[in-house]
């Protein structure tokens, strides 16, 4: 069982480079999928399963485990990814990502992989979910906690505020959503699609504790998941600012990269740029 | 196959003086006895509890109750999240708003993931009368029947429901259970069998076979007797209170044995119980089917009974229905 304790920062990098790696690999060779809001999530996974969760991959069914419930589901080749990298299974299975008969299905099946909590696919179903389990460990006065990732284009669904509204009713503590403000959705900027400014007001006046982080910056959410556990009677909602297609310089903050895939040379230069920055990881 | 289940009903349940009773108190009762005998049953309502029948098991576990509001969607997420911590949720509001709001929710986060999650909709079809056709939900057998995994209950009457419901438990799966605001007559007993996937023949009859579910069961049985005694037909009245599964063999079995076949629902005959017998129908033993059901039109204000007559749905409109289905008879 990981403890949750933390891990240092410099390791946390490494992970998210690695799964990072990972979802390029794995989507030049799918050729579908969204690359660049899990290349953006990849450093607030890696600190969730490397320095947060109480987890276990050899027990995936722990029942007092930490629940992570991916509620944007499109982007679960960084969970895919970081899954693999925990060891709930084989790096192997990641390039089977979307192919029939595969256990990493385009949007994550409960039941078809270890480490899965639920299935998703349509936005502001995952959120509900996760409210449910943290329903029953407060009520049962159980210890796990859930963490749930939202999209910031997710956020236009309805059923997120429904959810908002019950968490801060039944005081979720134990509850810790974490968006992914990248600011981008399908048809533009969120700005343009449907403005969700001010956003940390909004969450608060919900009964929210409300935290702003670099969502890049893996020491940041951990320490914002710590924090989550001063805030009594209040679930926390962490607004991660991300960069879409983080790590990638050609995919960085470029609208086009959300749902489409390197092909083989994009996805070539883009492990190269990310070996190199391994490089310099590994040399501090 | 096909024994009659005759001699369990309510003793003269046509005479007017059989005591009534709303279907939904059944599913209220039901999920109070689970609550006592198995501390994993959870139960949520979305601003509704009195109304469906759940404030009885909110006053005695508090702890396993989750009032969500008036939002549907957020419910039936919820109540994945906790039956996947191996709890058995039941949800329960008006079946306008859950299946009517939240299909989506049922069809990713509950049948996708098959979990135990069971979905209680009250106040459905034209029974709930005046308040009229936003509210009267004729298109939730046919949503719920088609997804995968979904199990899908019409109790007849309260002792029907509560039977219903304590089947359903027994499943780890999704089951869909529909029943009535209206309080409609108590005609089945304590003895009265209640099987998942098997169908009850509560008349037998040579002439014609209507199969009917909901508050039609009665409906059907007064039209069975009226028919007998009025114009000389042998009318059976098989009760369709499981829609899926389907009970193929009865429904075959009074197919070769009737040659007319004819189906009752408070429900579109677009996609109900009509549609289901339909396609059994067509696949195994093509014969004559009248379905009666509303028309691909909504419902109206007015109370239950004056909608059945208009619509219907009542024992003289399934008279009719009858004589339509011996005359196409072969």
């Amino acid at each position: 069982m990981n403890s949750g304790k933390g891990s240092d920062t410099k390791t946390l990098k490494l992970k998210a480079n690695s799964i990072r790696q990972d979802i390029v690999r794995m989507l030049v060779e799918s050729k579908s999928g969204h690359p660049a809001g899990s290349l953006g999530m990849a450093d607030v996974l890696s600190a969730l399963y490397f320095g947060v969760m109480k987890h276990d991959p050899k027990n995936p069914q722990s029942p007092d485990r930490d629940r992570l419930v991916l509620s944007n589901a499109h982007i679960c080749p960084v969970l895919y990814a970081t899954l693999s990298e925990a060891g709930y299974f084989p790096k192997e299975k990641l390039l089977s990502l979307r192919k029939l008969g595969s256990s990493l299905q385009g949007h994550p099946h409960l039941g078809a992989l270890p480490g899965i909590e639920t299935s998703g696919g349509p936005l502001g179903q995952g959120i509900s979910q996760a409210l449910g389990m943290a329903i029953v460990s407060k009520r049962e006065r159980r210890t796990w906690r859930v963490f749930a990732l939202l999209g910031d284009g997710e956020l236009n669904e309805g059923q997120v505020w429904e959810a908002m509204m019950l968490a801060g009713k039944f005081k979720l503590d134990n509850l810790i959503a974490i968006i992914d403000r990248n600011n981008i959705q399908i048809d533009g900027t969120t700005d343009d699609v449907l403005p969700l400014e001010p956003l940390a007001d909004k969450c608060r006046s919900f009964g929210w504790h409300t935290i702003e982080i670099d969502g890049n910056d893996a020491k940041a959410v951990m320490d914002a998941c710590e924090s989550a556990k001063g805030a009594k009677g209040k679930p926390t909602m962490v607004i991660a600012k991300t960069i879409p297609g983080k790590g990638v310089s050609f995919m960085e903050k470029k609208f086009g990269w959300h749902g489409k895939t390197p092909n083989k040379e994009d996805g070539e230069k883009a492990i190269s740029e990310l070996l190199e920055e391994r490089k310099k990881l590994e040399g501090m | 196959m096909a024994n009659s289940n005759e001699q369990t009903l309510v003793k003269d349940m046509l005479l007017p003086t059989t005591a009534k009773k709303a279907s939904r108190d059944g599913f209220g009762k039901a999920i109070l006895e689970l609550g006592e005998k198995d501390p994993n049953v959870w139960v949520l309502t979305a601003d509704v509890s009195e109304s469906t029948r759940t404030h009885w098991f909110a006053e005695k576990f508090p702890e396993r109750f989750v009032q969500c509001g008036v939002a549907e969607q957020n419910m039936a997420g919820v109540a994945a999240g906790i039956a996947s911590c191996g709890k058995k949720a039941f949800l329960s509001a008006f079946g306008a708003f859950s299946p009517g709001r939240n299909f989506d929710q049922i069809r990713v986060s509950i049948c996708y993931s098959n979990l135990d999650v069971k979905i209680h909709a009250s106040h459905c079809g034209l029974s709930v009368g005046p308040d009229g056709a936003s509210h009267q939900i004729l298109e939730d057998i046919a949503m719920m029947r088609a997804l995968p995994n979904m199990t899908v209950l019409v109790p007849s009457d309260v002792e029907q429901a509560k039977k219903a419901t304590l089947a359903a438990a027994k499943l780890k799966t999704p089951v869909y259970i529909r029943t009535s605001r209206e309080n409609s007559p108590v005609f089945t007993t304590l003895d009265t069998p209640f099987e998942i996937g098997k169908a009850n023949v509560y008349r037998d009859g040579s002439d014609v076979a209507i199969f009917a579910c909901g508050l039609q069961v009665y409906e059907s049985l007064k039209a069975a007797e009226e028919l007998k005694t009025n114009k000389g037909i042998h009318a059976a009245v098989i009760d369709m209170h499981s829609i899926k599964p389907i009970d193929t063999e009865t429904i075959i079995h009074f197919a070769k044995k009737c040659g007319a076949l004819v189906s009752v629902e408070d429900h579109q005959i677009n996609g109900g119980l009509g549609s289901a017998i339909a396609e059994v129908l067509c696949e195994k033993y093509p014969a004559p089917l009248v379905r009666i059901g509303m028309r691909d039109s909504f419902g109206e204000s007015g109370n239950a009974s004056e909608l059945y007559k208009k619509y219907g749905l009542d024992a003289s409109g399934i008279v009719r229905g009858v004589e339509e289905a011996i005359r196409m008879k072969k």
